[in-house]
């Protein structure tokens, strides 16, 4: 049986990722890089994140079977794992403790990081709050209009939230400014990116310590059923809670991988995020992935109903996985990501994020072509808090168009 | 033998610093490309940088960022601006630089992009965000035609480092001078020149210093620790303001560069 080492030591996962990043960074991701190493051989760090992850964040989070949901799909048995039952609303916090543990590692204690929805922004400001780290947060314009209330609680945790009005004003702007910063006061600070992109080690740093979400699925499928799940699904914007889940099932070969990106209003109009279907290999933000770009090589912007998915890039691993057809990518409108909000809402009680809603509803196609003696495992990577107010809004747009 | 070497070549029989300044391809339209750079050569420039636009540049500050906007809007493309350049290399007989992401290389076509560049009489290559450990895609194929690219090295390259880069290195040896985008203000301070100095003493080519130099004092003071300076987000000004008889000046410096030494 091969076994997956990805990246290789240049941070590479075939011909995607890598480190390509102004000079001036370069001594911060190999230091970087170090760290992470000698942490990753370190029982003793590893004792302190599993313990916060515990007490902290509550973690185990659940893996739920959704029988209301199979019924209504009526094939395949659909689980969730409810990364939305951790602190802060979802999956993103895993990965922030385990940055910011490694900052303090690193002896740098300001941290800045860039955010979209503001669900790694708030993280983000968690962490550094617990772990006493200064916090400064990079968000677009944009985004700080459409997700007030988050910037708002990144300040109540005592952030510093910078408006970004460069370029298109949302999350690659954000990312940009970010690294800008990070240029001019590296020494001191250290970058948490929040998703599995960026320079090497950055990808793989993020996948690690997001795989506690695969490997807790595996062990409490596992429990119930005594096999592993014919197949895993998960959203995909940057792509980190998709690699965390989709990680430790690699090298089982009989686990299917789907991960569901934003179609927005179609991926043949050029409102989308569907970056793997319809992007081309290119290089930004410090890897070489797959990007949504013109002919020029010019980034273009992305669009998805839900801001955590609104960006033009899509990790090196990922790019990899679509590559050798290891994993799957699909798409899902901004309508039927909607649908799948209210259905899961009123079928499981479970509000979910709009980024999560895009899994679900992919999976409500999938189980309903799948065998009800097969199970698939959505991660339901965040709650939908955040978002009641935008899905308030434009439902009652929906009503409106019936009446006329 | 290249013509960045030629140039430096002769500015040390001289006794001469290097003068570069920086302008983007593109702001204030492409049609006006060539004669900008016809004037900059008349000013006195040693070599002329020349920016490519790109959506999402993260080691510029302001000025150029706006300055690229400004230029993509005007429809400015990597294969415009090649074209311009080829016309130009007949009139301008100082070093062409070109100076890009590697995103618009990427979608361009590695192999395409240097076959361009090279028959267009381009001289040599920038790229920012272009690591020293992913060269091997494009660095090889350069020097085989021989354009050269410039490696840039920063007041955070450890020693070791820098070391490794100028051994490597072409043409000239970039020292930012800052920790920090373009267009910010630099510290004139001990840590610079001890940095400068560092870098002179490893380096077997000439060593430029950029980012954060606009003004004739900087220049004066730097060019005892380097080779020439260059000079980014202030000539993009300039030239967006439509100051030319304040860019002349500018770049008399050059002179008075010369005569000091």
């Amino acid at each position: 049986m091969s076994v997956y080492t990805l990246p290789n030591e240049q941070g590479h996962f075939g011909k995607f990722g890598g480190r390509f990043v102004p000079e001036t960074l370069m001594k911060a991701v190999i230091e970087l890089e170090q760290a992470y190493e000698e942490a990753r051989k370190d029982p003793g760090f590893y004792s302190e994140l599993t313990g916060l992850l515990k007490q902290y964040v509550g973690r185990e989070t659940p893996l739920y079977f959704a029988s209301n949901l199979t019924k209504h799909a009526g094939g395949a048995s659909i689980y969730l794992k409810r990364e939305d039952l951790n602190h802060t609303g979802a999956h993103k916090i895993n990965n922030a403790l385990g940055q910011a543990l490694l900052a303090v590692r690193m002896g740098k204690r300001k941290i800045v990081a860039e955010t979209g929805a503001g669900q790694h922004g708030v993280a983000t400001a968690t962490a550094c709050a617990l772990l006493n780290l200064d916090c400064i947060i990079f968000m677009g314009e944009e985004d700080i209009k459409r997700q007030s209330l988050n910037v708002f609680r990144m300040e109540l945790l005592g952030a510093k939230v910078v408006s970004v009005n460069s370029g298109s004003a949302t999350l690659k702007d954000a990312v940009n400014e970010a690294l800008r910063y990070w240029v001019a006061n590296v020494d001191d600070t250290h970058y948490l990116l929040g998703s599995v992109m960026g320079p090497h080690p950055f990808p793989m740093i993020v996948r690690d310590f997001q795989s506690v979400i695969g490997k807790e699925t595996k062990e409490q499928f596992f429990i119930v059923n005594g096999r592993l799940p014919d197949a895993v699904v998960a959203c995909i914007g940057g792509g980190s809670n998709a690699m965390g889940m989709f990680y430790p099932f690699i090298d089982n070969k009989e686990v299917r991988l789907y991960g569901v990106e934003a179609a927005g209003k179609g991926v043949n109009t050029s409102y989308h995020a569907a970056t793997l279907t319809k992007g081309k290999p290119g290089v930004l933000h410090g890897s070489l992935m797959y990007l949504l770009q013109n002919e020029d090589g010019q980034i273009q912007e992305a669009h998805s109903i839900s801001a955590g998915l609104d960006y033009p890039g899509v990790g090196p691993e990922h790019s990899y996985l679509k590559d050798t057809g290891r994993a799957q990518y699909y798409s899902i409108t901004d309508q039927e990501a909607l649908d799948a909000f209210q259905l899961l809402s009123k079928l499981e009680g479970i509000i979910p994020a709009l980024e999560s809603a895009h899994a679900i509803a992919f999976a409500i196609k999938l189980a309903s072509k799948m065998p009800s003696t097969q199970n698939i495992v959505v991660c339901l990577s965040g709650r939908g808090d955040k978002d009641v107010e935008t899905v308030k809004t434009l439902l009652k747009g929906e009503v409106r168009n019936e009446s006329n | 033998m290249n013509r960045i070497e030629r140039a430096f070549k002769l500015l040390n029989k001289t006794n001469s610093k290097a003068f570069v300044p920086y302008m983007m391809a593109g702001d204030g339209g492409l049609d006006c490309l060539v004669d900008r750079l016809i004037l900059l050569e008349k000013f006195g420039a040693s070599a002329i940088e020349v920016g490519v636009p790109f959506s999402d540049p993260v080691a510029d500050g302001p000025t150029i960022q706006r300055a690229g906007m400004r230029a993509l809007q005007n429809g400015t493309t990597l294969r415009g601006i090649i074209e311009e350049l080829e016309k130009a290399r007949e009139q301008v007989s100082i070093p062409i630089i070109l100076m890009t992401y590697l995103n618009p290389i990427y979608a361009f076509g590695i192999d395409r992009f240097v076959e361009a560049i090279n028959n267009a009489g381009i001289d040599g290559c920038i790229i920012p965000d272009l690591s020293l450990e992913e060269e091997e895609m494009i660095a090889p194929k350069l020097s085989e035609v021989g354009v050269e690219l410039i490696r840039l090295v920063t007041p955070t390259t450890p020693v070791e480092r820098i070391k490794q880069i100028s051994s490597k290195g072409k043409g000239f040896l970039y020292a930012v001078t800052i920790k920090g985008i373009t267009g910010t203000r630099i510290d004139m301070d001990k840590e610079l020149y001890s940095f400068l100095n560092v870098v002179k003493s490893f380096s077997p080519l000439p060593v430029l210093a950029g980012f954060g130099i606009d003004n004739h004092d900087q220049i004066m003071e730097l060019s005892n620790y380097c080779d020439g300076v260059v000079v980014g987000s202030k000539i993009v000004e300039l030239f967006n303001e439509n100051k030319m008889d304040e860019l002349k000046q500018l770049l008399s410096i050059n002179k008075k560069m010369s005569q000091l030494t």
